[in-house]
């Protein structure tokens, strides 16, 4: 009746100061940190020791398991040690420290994929250690599987790139079109069932929309959708929702109703390993923040030390008070200058310490902007008062009801609070009190 | 090493906060105001002073008495003064602007639990509690809102079946008998354009709340004037810019506010026709804001992707 609807509608500042700058590609560090936790699933297994040469694209850790991928050494050199390593949830992990020559010597196990069909694709696709580069870090792998049973029939591609300052996305469309377009190529061609895709874009990036219109102009399959600028369309369902219409049900994933979501930037990947080989060893990131002297798009080597890239970039013009992997909006902070770059790592955000200072809050007045703005129509205020309930049946009641568990923490209802509220810190506490508590119960009924 | 700070996201906030809001609430009234002083004189802003000043130093005693953070920053108690000023008429003796901005921030808000958690509309409440308490003593045997400038209220006067009621363009601008705030139709609509245009409410509420009105005067009446004499005179168009949009004491969704908004209206209209009372906007907030949380909790929207309305 009042036609189509748009999910998302946070006006957050984009701040895409990077958008017209092309990655420039950063030398190898001294010494690289690559730990076995970056992606979601299984820790990957390390099958190097201390004292081993490695090559640039050499395994380093197998994958762990079927929810998992593989990690490869990103410079040539020497394991000078396997450590543990504190990563950004509090886990401690193994970690393989990698002295480098400097010389980048190519791994001879570095040779192009052979791909005929889709179970060898898949089977590429996994080795080759792609997870999702958009930040989320889902192994690439994992969601192929489902697209083996023929259920697959729309994929969408992800350009939204709704964060703040981040633009690796837009530079990945921009400056690597033909592997973007190579990577779409490989799925229409292994996955016959496919019948739309879409390419989602932020109306704020009109010259991606420009270049990828043109180039699949002949491609009938294929839309590229302009999105509102409004955050977050990068989401995954609201992305969903936006680009086809469909809504994913709560506590579903969009394969469950047939629909492959994917990120340029893998699409890319994915492409460029068909074409050569080369595991995912290096990332495309933007460094950008209220501290950052010069912000730019870079190219690193995954496990280059966070203040190595500042160091490349140019530096600080201000003492950094928060450096975090990704954006504002979503970003975990890292704990220290020596934190490395992961796979997921699409920016490096360096406040000052004037943005870093913590908010204080204040009472909620109800004013009802965090249901308005909450893209799943959930009630964050809601959920805070919920969390106060005494007991605990009662509380874990409803927060099921109420679909606390669909929250997936893109911080618009902390954004427009104006009593600055820690509602998303809410919502966590809510969403990990309900899990355990599901867990408990299940055993119980064992 | 230097030192990083580590929280959770979201590291980046809007500029809005309660404080920028009340402030907004602030410019939007002072249209109103100046109409008052205008159209009432000196006393209009003697009583806006007092009600003010009242206001804002009970909350701050309030808060240094019972060891609280202290709210005054944040504006509201001063919003909540100035409403109350805007919706007594002129004669109202000062002392009891005193008592009854007092008594909305003290007995209303504070002892409920301060900013955001009291339940009623304190401004709203103070006006009833005045009303009730005072009605003899303030206008003699006159009701307290019936005012000594331009006589009887048009509703009054209506409901006591005379015929003698202010031309339109005097209710418009504000030339008839009433609270000092609420008379001048112009200046609050000014205010409500702010309001709008500022995203600090939405047109929604005090739309449906005005609409049902004039629609069910309409229906009662058959007669359009009429129905237009009801939505100008007396408290509506404050009540239902400044009042029924009140975030604490309406529900937090937009299905919610509509049904608040609607069922405003009809308690207006119907004690503006059946009632004892010629005015009834503020009983009907005052009604609503009683039901709000059971409309919450029956008009919440269902989770995407959900299977049921929680």
């Amino acid at each position: 009746m009042f036609g189509f609807k748009f999910l998302g509608n946070t006006h957050v500042p984009h701040r895409k100061n990077t958008a017209g700058m092309p990655a420039v590609r950063m030398p190898a560090p001294d010494e690289v940190l690559l730990h076995v936790s970056q992606h979601i699933g299984a820790p990957a297994k390390v099958v190097v020791k201390a004292g081993d040469e490695v090559k640039v694209g050499q395994l380093i850790a197998e994958a762990g398991g079927f929810v998992s991928a593989p990690i490869y050494s990103s410079v040539s050199g020497k394991v000078a040690k396997i450590e543990k390593y504190v990563n950004y949830y509090g886990q401690a992990v193994d970690a393989v420290r990698i002295l480098s020559d400097g010389m980048m010597t190519v791994c001879e196990s570095v040779v192009p994929p052979i791909i005929n069909d889709l179970d060898s694709f898949v089977e590429a696709v996994r080795r080759s250690g792609a997870v999702g580069l958009g930040g989320a870090g889902f192994p690439t792998a994992v969601k192929l599987e489902a697209a083996k049973n023929g259920t697959i029939h729309t994929m969408v591609i992800n350009g939204a790139e709704c964060e703040p300052y981040i633009t690796s996305d837009t530079r990945t469309m921009l400056d690597d079109t033909d592997h973007v377009a190579a990577g779409i190529a490989l799925l229409e061609k292994y996955i016959p069932e496919l019948e739309k895709i879409y390419i989602g874009i932020e109306a704020n990036k009109p010259d991606c929309i420009a270049k990828l219109t043109e180039v699949f102009k002949n491609d009938p399959k294929l839309t590229v959708k302009k999105l509102p600028a409004l955050y977050p369309q990068g989401s995954e369902k609201v992305l969903v929702h936006n680009c086809t219409g469909k809504v994913v049900p709560a506590n579903k994933l969009p394969g469950d109703i047939g629909i492959l979501v994917m990120n340029v930037s893998t699409l890319a990947f994915i492409a460029s390993y068909a074409e050569t080989g080369m595991p995912l060893v290096e990332r495309t990131l933007t460094l950008d923040g209220s501290a950052v002297k010069e912000p730019k798009n870079v190219t690193a080597p995954i496990g280059t030390p966070i203040g190595k890239v500042i160091e490349f970039c140019g530096g600080l013009k201000e003492e950094a008070g928060k450096v975090l992997y990704g954006g504002p909006m979503m970003g975990v902070c890292a704990c220290s200058m020596d934190d490395p770059v992961l796979k997921t790592t699409n920016a490096i955000t360096v406040l000052n310490k004037k943005d870093s200072a913590p908010a204080k809050d204040t009472a909620c007045i109800h004013c009802g902007r965090c249901v308005a703005a909450c893209p799943h129509f959930l009630n964050p205020a809601g959920f805070s008062q919920t969390l106060n309930m005494e007991i605990k049946e009662d509380k874990m009641a409803r927060l099921q009801a109420t679909e606390v568990l669909s929250c997936m923490e893109c911080g618009c209802c902390s954004f427009v609070c104006p009593a600055n509220r820690p509602l998303i810190q809410n919502n966590r506490i809510a969403k990990a009190e309900l899990k355990d508590y599901l867990a408990h119960q299940a055993t119980l009924k064992k | 090493m230097e030192k990083l700070i580590v929280a959770t996201s979201p590291h980046l906030r809007s500029t809005d906060t309660t404080h920028s809001i009340m402030r907004d609430v602030l410019i939007a009234l002072l249209p109103a105001t100046v109409a008052s002083v205008v159209l009432f004189g000196f006393r209009a802003a003697l009583m806006v002073l007092i009600c003010v000043a009242s206001a804002v130093i009970a909350e701050a005693l309030f808060c240094l008495i019972c060891k609280r953070p202290q709210t005054v920053g944040d504006l509201s108690a001063a919003v909540t003064g100035l409403l109350l000023a805007l919706n007594l008429p002129a004669k109202t003796a000062l002392w009891q602007c005193a008592v009854g901005s007092v008594f909305a921030i003290i007995v209303v808000k504070c002892l409920f639990g301060g900013i955001g958690c009291n339940f009623a509309n304190p401004a709203i409440t103070a006006r009833i509690f005045m009303l009730i308490s005072f009605g003899q003593v303030a206008g003699g045997s006159d009701t307290v809102f019936a005012d000594q400038v331009a006589g009887a209220t048009p509703l009054a006067a209506i409901k006591a079946g005379e015929t003698a009621i202010p031309s339109l363009t005097d209710m418009l601008i504000g030339k008839h008998g009433g609270a000092i705030g609420e008379t001048c139709a112009v200046a609050l609509i000014i205010g409500f354009i702010y309001l709008v245009v500022r995203r600090v409410i939405h047109w929604e509420t005090p739309v449906i709340f005005v609409g049902t009105v004039f629609l069910l005067s309409l229906i009662i009446k058959q007669d359009v004037s009429a129905a237009v004499y009801q939505v100008l005179g007396g408290g509506l168009l404050i009540g239902a810019i400044f009042m029924a949009t009140d975030y604490v004491t309406t529900p937090i969704n937009r299905a919610g506010k509509w049904v608040f908004a609607l069922g405003c209206g009809i308690i207006t209209v119907l004690i503006r026709f059946w009632g004892s009372y010629p005015e009834g906007v503020s009983f009907s907030i005052l009604i609503m804001n009683i039901l709000s949380p059971y409309i919450e909790k029956w008009c919440a929207k269902k989770p995407l992707g959900g299977e049921k309305n929680a």
